[in-house]
Formats: C-alpha cells, structure tokens, sequence
C-alpha cells in the first residue's frame, strides 16, 4: 500500500510541477510582451545594441550551418522526388515538389531546430550562468528589470532573425533541387525556374514566414524561462540547457502540426 | 543610543521557507552614518535578512522601511526610487561577466541617469579609483583576482552614490591581507560618504575593525544587539561559543541520536 502511494504521490507532484512550471513560462513570456508592448508609451529604452549584438549571434553566426543544412535538404528531397517522379517521367515535377515543401515546411522547420540547438540553448546557457552567479540579483538590486534588459533584447533579435534566416533557408534549399535537377535530370535550367515560379504561390511563402515567426517566439521563450529558472550551480545549468533545446524542439513541432492544419483547411 | 530616524526599521519579520521557520520575529533599527554587522552562522537567516532588505525576497510577514518607504508593500515605482539609493555587494561580486569592468560600473549610471556617455565614463574612472582599479576599466571579470572583483563590485555598488550600502560576507574566500584590504576600504568609505553600511559577515576580524553595531542573529532570531565591547564582555552562551569559536556541543542523549540512526 506504501508503495502505491508513493508511486501515486509522484506522479502527482510531478503533474503539478509541470503545471506550475507552465504557468511559469506563460507568466514570463506574457511579462516580455507586456513590456514591448508598453515600452513606446512609456520612458522605457530598449536596448538595441543589445538587440544588435543578439541578431548577430543568433543571425550571422548561424549562417553557415543553416545554409549548409538547407542545402542538403532541398538536394535529399529532389533524389527522393526523382526517384518517384521518374517512373511516370514527370520529372519537372520534382521543381513543385521540391519548392512547396521547402517554404511551405522543411525551411521554417529545419531553420528553427538548428537555431534552437544552437542559440536557444546558448540563451539558455548564458542566463542560468547570470542567475547562478547572481547577476540577475544584481540587476534587480540596481533597479534595472531582467525583463527589459534581457528578455526583451533576445525575443526582439530572434523574432527579427529567424524570419530572415528562413527566408535564406528558402532559397538556398530550392536552390539544392536546381543543382540536382539540372545535373541528374537533364532539366534546363530555365525550364525549372518557370515550373518553380508557378508552383510556389506567394501563400505557401507568407505561411512558411509566419510559422517561423511563432518558432522564434517558441525558441526565445523558452531559452529564457529555462535560464531564468535555473537552480544550484553548474549542473542546474545544464539541465536546463538541455531541457530548454527538448521542449523547444517538441514545441517547435506541436506548433507546426496545429499550424500546417489550420493553413491546410483555411487555404 | 541615537537620536537621529532610522533609515532602515524592521519590525516583526517572519520567514518560512516550506516547513522550514527562516526567521522568527526580527526587530531591528539601523541608523544613518553607522557601520552595523550583522553576524552569525551559515544558515542562521542572515542572508534571507539580507535579500528581504534590498527587496528580492518578501518575508511572510513585517514590515520593513527603509528610508520611511515600506519597501515590501510599495509599488514598482516607489520601489525603484528607494532602492536607487542603495547599493549592495554581493558574495561573489555578481559582476556581469559580459561586459568590461568599466561597463559594469558606468551599467548602473546608464540605465538611470540622463547624463552623457563621456561624463559616466568619468564618473565611472572615479568610482574605479576609489576602489584602486582605475587602470583595470578595459578588464573583463575573468582576468581579474577574487579580492579585485569584489573592489570591482563595490565600485559598481557606489556608482549611485548611495545612501545605504550592503555588504553580503565581503572578506569571504578572500586571503587574510586581502580581506583586511576590503575592511580598510569599507572604513574609508565610511569617513569619506558617510553613508550607512550594513554588513552581513561570519568573521570576527573583521567585525571587530569595522562595526560601529553589531547583532548576532541565531536559529532566526537576534540574541545579541550591542557595541563591541558590550560584545567581548556579554556572558550570553551564543556569544561567547562564537567568540571563543567552540565548536557545537555533541549530542548527549544517546537514545535519540540511535533514533536518527535507525530513522525512525
């Protein structure tokens, strides 16, 4: 009977933490939009050269490991099309295929996992450091709002840059399917920009952007409310790194799935 | 003993953290221009008493003012404006290991004064100099030594020019020159700003140089409250076991300690 309690009696205690913690994260996320919100009516600054120094990190530095993987992508889906397209030598079709899944899906998608690894867990990293050597107290000792300070500059730079990632990711894919197309094919290359240009519509491209905006949102979130929340020392601070790249990563997908449905049944 | 106004007034703090009682009823009076330690164990609720002051931890329940704004009931606002004319010095320094050492210090200036980025630099070179760092500003915290960080701090911790500084185990994991280079600085600052410090500690040197007051805190409460030579010559048990450095007595009731062997 002890032992069924004890099984029980954690399970619920686990089921309320994760609750409490998700009210957690809703109250900081909800904390940092209030803030951008009311920053331009209020003598609040936002601190762009913070913001800057984050696009940056998150943008600039994470360039050529997005460029790289989206080639790769955009090259693995025009083998996979070919090999099926070929047998009813449809094969200028691998350019519909090829162009609709990446900015429709497989850029926003792979964009905002890679930028979760890299820099969701970074935010994650650096915070949980600030708070474990009281930084963070000494920010709010100083009257100066972790909020306004840190929160606010790295959702403002995710939120700009990951977009713009995705918009890069976007090309260069379709870019991996003209390469093998036109090499493997035989397809001119003209010939595959026309049968491109016609079937990417400007919606699967707004769609794939505002997806990717939501994962930007998803990733700053999360990275912050798990450097926030870290407790002890050095190990505290790695647990919550890796939590912070799972469950953006599990969300990121969640967000995709009610996303792409909503974008299939309304479009 | 002092006819000025308090600046700081705590009364009835209770503290709980879960099943644990923190702080069991703390009444205090701190007054302008004096140098008052608070001492006593790790774990005793100096700290948690400490962190209730500058406003990162409300107590269960009490009242506490400082400079006769009830910093625990006030709004953002009212909160900010009292807790600008504070300064603290954490344990470790807490400096932001992002930026310069001169980026630390000018940070607090920055964020809340109009002045010009040239004028805070200047400010900033004098707090520097204050504390004998003036040509480590370009310095990032990691190039640093442990008793320089905490010079470092504390000049970040004067950028405001306070009114009340707090100082959380200043000559901690510092070696005895060092540590008694920080109770030397503490003291000038006191001569010199005459502002009033608070020192939360658990070294007997060093509160015997600096305190003007001294209160020994135990199992959340406050057991002693006087000068120190009230203090050296106090018979109370706690006082004398922290002064004579003795360690805790064992426990005698063999019974009980089998008890919490067998945990039962």
């Amino acid at each position: 009977m002890n032992k069924v309690y004890e099984v029980l009696g954690g399970w619920g205690r686990q089921l309320f933490g994760f609750f409490k913690s998700v009210r957690q994260f809703f109250l900081l996320s909800w904390q940092t939009f209030k803030w951008l919100l009311t920053a331009p009516l209020s003598r609040k600054k936002i601190e762009w050269h913070d913001v800057f120094v984050q696009m940056v990190r998150i943008g600039v530095d994470s360039l050529p490991i997005v460029i790289v993987i989206s080639f790769f992508i955009g090259l693995i889906l025009a083998m996979q099309a070919a090999y099926q397209l070929h047998q009813f030598g449809a094969s200028i079709y691998v350019a519909n295929l090829v162009g609709v899944s990446i900015t429709r899906e497989l850029g926003p998608l792979i964009t905002a996992i890679l930028v979760s690894g890299r820099c969701g867990s970074a935010i994650a990293a650096e915070l949980g450091t600030m708070k474990v050597g009281e930084e963070i107290d000494a920010l709010k000792t100083m009257s100066i709002d972790p909020i306004g300070f840190l929160a606010v500059p790295r959702t403002l730079a995710m939120v700009v840059v990951l977009p713009c990632l995705t918009i890069l990711a976007d090309l260069v894919g379709i870019g991996g399917g003209v390469l093998f197309a036109v090499t493997q094919l035989e397809i001119p290359f003209s010939a595959y920009f026309r049968q491109s240009a016609e079937a990417i519509l400007a919606k699967d491209f707004l769609t794939g952007l505002i997806k990717s905006g939501v994962f930007a949102v998803i990733v700053s979130q999360i990275g912050i409310y798990q450097g926030f929340q870290v407790r002890g020392g050095a190990e505290g601070v790695g647990k919550s790194t890796t939590i912070s790249v799972v469950s953006a990563i599990f969300l990121i997908i969640l967000a995709d799935v009610l996303f792409t449905a909503l974008f299939y049944s309304t479009f | 003993m002092n006819s000025k106004k308090p600046v700081i007034e705590i009364k009835d703090v209770y503290t709980r953290f879960g099943d644990r009682q923190v702080l069991r009823g703390i009444n205090l009076n701190i007054y302008p221009e004096e140098t008052f330690v608070i001492l006593g164990r790790s774990g005793c609720g100096k700290s948690t008493l400490l962190r209730h002051l500058i406003g990162l931890q409300k107590p269960e329940s009490g009242d506490i003012h400082i400079k006769g704004v009830d910093i625990i009931h006030a709004d953002d606002e009212k909160k900010r404006q009292t807790l600008l004319k504070v300064g603290m010095l954490f344990q470790n320094g807490a400096l932001f290991n992002s930026m310069t050492v001169g980026d630390n210090v000018a940070l607090p200036l920055k964020q809340h004064t109009p002045l010009e980025l040239s004028t805070i630099r200047i400010m900033g070179r004098i707090k520097l100099d204050l504390v004998g760092l003036a040509e480590f500003e370009h310095h990032y915290p990691s190039q640093l030594s442990g008793g320089m960080k905490k010079r470092a701090a504390l000049a970040r911790a004067l950028a405001m020019d306070p009114e009340i500084l707090f100082c959380d185990e200043p000559s901690a994991g510092l070696d005895p020159v060092v540590a008694v280079g920080i109770d030397q600085l503490i003291l000038k600052l006191k001569s010199a700003f005459k502002m009033c410090i608070v020192v939360v500690t658990h070294e007997l040197e060093s509160v015997f140089t600096i305190a003007d007051r001294i209160a020994l805190m135990d199992g959340g409460r406050i057991v002693f409250l006087g000068n120190k030579e009230e203090m050296k010559k106090s018979d109370n048990p706690i006082v004398r076991q922290f002064i004579d450095r003795k360690p805790d007595q064992d426990i005698i009731d063999t019974e009980q300690y089998f008890n919490t062997l067998i945990n039962e």
